[in-house]
């Protein structure tokens, strides 16, 4: 009884270690060619269930089916690429060694080995020992060895630590890439930035549980978030402008207002009503870290 | 499944020859061996053998200490290293099975272990023919002490990956090495011989004795390839232990060994959470 349009289900997953519970309730799809960034803070149980997936640890309750199969069994661990959080080679080989030894255990021809290196950026360092690697670039292999064989789920653990801006562009090629050749992704982070805004859905997790699970524009639109409105009045009119629209004193000549979408043409009306008075107008929407702090149950600063 | 046991085999025996492994265990066992060899040359006058059959004696004590010595050196960061590196974790998320894994690393440090052993005891061998004072049989007889030092070898490797997989680190798994050497290399024949000594020539040196001496991997060689040669045990004088014994219980003993200490650390690595 395998379903054909999830690459990766998991229902009902609970996970205590002695008393403390580390996962409730998890239920998650994802489905081949999908993007799922799932964040939380450390110790929020992502690691953890990422463990659960590759099946090196057990459920307590629940169940969880990779490309169809129990998870640790052979034909799942075929099916999934990882890469951990912190990826660790035997410094005396060379990457292309390293990485022919992981395709030749993933049942893939020796030749993949060469082109992989090229579309990680690694061919000029190939066959230099590990050992002499920066972060970057024994990251660049770790994801080398994910992007091994055609595989149906890929768990990438904090995928952009240790890399530079040019790295991560690329990182966002390699998984674009991935999701269109069809493997489902699940991408771990502890923070809600550019790479996984990219995502298709985004999944939080705080304390063991699953506290949102939609696309960011409906995260968005579900948390109602505020923009803010940053006014620089004119000398000594601060007090004026404040007691025309409301709001805070941030310093002696700005004001700031929180506003909802809504609300926000009739405010700017509001302001271009004061004329002289308001020198300076700055809108802020809300950012991702707003949006994520909301969800993680944190006010917004 | 050979595809995999042959691509961690040859990953592995490349970390062994780069970390100098193969070079500094093959010097050893070389020096140690040419060393005996022209040192003991002094009594084939007297017993009426050759120089490389007092050579063969001398280097079965030698090896009793050292390739169970230099096995374990190889064998105990086996699994312990790689779980502290950070290595084990994403291996094993490949699908290759830990009996695999383990397979894969034995092939290689028993390769790396055979070479030494080979080239050092050879090279004695060398080094007695050109000196004119080798035979057919002393011949036999440094062929048969090599391969049962590599088999003696084999029992310590996989008894070494027994010490790995219990230990959470490289130190600790050092230390239990250390300690299987100590307790089945030098402590196990000193607790014999007090045994033999209180019961002075009674029923246990008879009956119970060889079979305790044969129960042990390092005792089996010896006993091995010191009943098998007559003019080596002439040498070595422990022609009476052997006697005692069926002919195949020291070969069976140490053919055993190496299977059922790789199933045991087969059975300790699935335990190990990585």
């Amino acid at each position: 009884m395998t379903d054909r349009d999830t690459a990766l289900a998991i229902a009902g997953l609970d996970k205590s270690f002695g008393r403390t519970q580390v996962l409730g309730g998890i239920t998650l799809d994802v489905a081949p060619g999908e993007r799922v960034a799932l964040l939380g803070h450390n110790g929020a149980g992502k690691s953890t269930l990422i463990k659960m997936i590759l099946g090196l640890i057990r459920p307590g309750a629940g169940s969880i089916r990779v490309a169809g199969h129990a998870p640790g069994s052979a034909a799942a661990r075929a099916a999934t690429a990882y890469l951990p959080e912190q990826v660790a080679f035997h410094r005396s080989l060379t990457g292309r060694e390293q990485l022919t030894m992981f395709a030749r255990l993933a049942g893939e021809h020796p030749k993949t080995v060469a082109p992989l290196l090229e579309r990680v950026g690694l061919a000029p360092a190939a066959d230099g020992r590990i050992g002499t690697y920066s972060k970057g670039m024994r990251q660049r292999l770790g994801l080398a060895q994910a992007l091994l064989g055609r595989r149906r789920v890929a768990l990438l653990d904090e995928p952009t630590s240790g890399l530079d801006p040019i790295s991560r562009h690329d990182l966002y090629a390699v998984i674009d890439e991935m999701a269109a050749n069809g493997t489902a992704l699940l991408i771990a982070s502890h923070a809600l930035t550019e790479l996984e805004a990219r995502t298709d859905r985004i999944a939080i997790m705080a304390k063991g549980r699953l506290v949102a699970d939609d696309s960011l524009g409906n995260l968005a639109r579900a948390a109602a978030l505020p923009t803010r409105i940053r006014l620089t009045a004119r000398e000594g009119a601060a007090e004026a402008v404040q007691a025309e629209l409301g709001g805070r004193r941030v310093n002696g000549r700005a004001v700031e207002l929180d506003c909802t979408t809504e609300q926000k043409m009739a405010q700017l009306a509001r302001i271009s009503g004061l004329g002289e008075a308001v020198r300076d107008v700055e809108m802020v929407p809300p950012s991702l870290e707003d949006l994520y702090r909301h969800y993680c149950g944190e006010n917004r600063q | 499944m050979i595809t995999r046991i042959m691509a961690i085999a040859a990953t592995e025996f490349r970390i062994q020859t780069r970390n100098r492994w193969l070079a500094s265990a093959t010097v050893l066992m070389t020096l140690f061996a040419l060393a005996l060899t022209f040192a003991g040359s002094a009594p084939t006058g007297s017993l009426g053998v050759d120089l490389l059959t007092v050579s063969v004696a001398s280097m079965t004590t030698l090896a009793v200490y050292l390739a169970p010595f230099l096995a374990l050196m190889i064998a105990f960061d086996a699994i312990a290293g790689e779980a502290e590196r950070g290595t084990l974790g994403l291996t094993l998320t490949y699908p290759l099975s830990r009996g695999e894994m383990l397979l894969g690393k034995f092939a290689a440090h028993l390769a790396v272990l055979a070479i030494a052993i080979a080239l050092g005891l050879g090279s004695a061998g060398v080094a007695a023919w050109l000196a004119g004072g080798a035979g057919p049989a002393s011949v036999q007889a440094l062929a048969r002490l090599i391969a049962t030092a590599i088999l003696l070898g084999a029992s310590f490797l996989a008894l070494g990956y027994v010490a790995s997989a219990l230990s959470g680190s490289g130190a600790g798994a050092a230390g239990l090495a250390v300690a299987l050497w100590l307790v089945l290399v030098v402590l196990y024949d000193l607790g014999l011989l007090g045994a033999l000594v209180m019961d002075a020539g009674g029923g246990f040196t008879k009956h119970v004795f060889p079979w305790l001496l044969a129960l042990n991997p390092a005792d089996a060689f010896r006993l091995w390839n010191v009943s098998a040669a007559q003019e080596v045990a002439l040498v070595s004088g422990m022609a009476g232990a052997g006697e005692a014994l069926p002919g195949w219980a020291a070969p069976l003993s140490l053919l055993l060994w190496p299977v059922l200490a790789l199933a045991l650390a087969r059975t300790v690595f699935e335990r190990v959470e990585s």
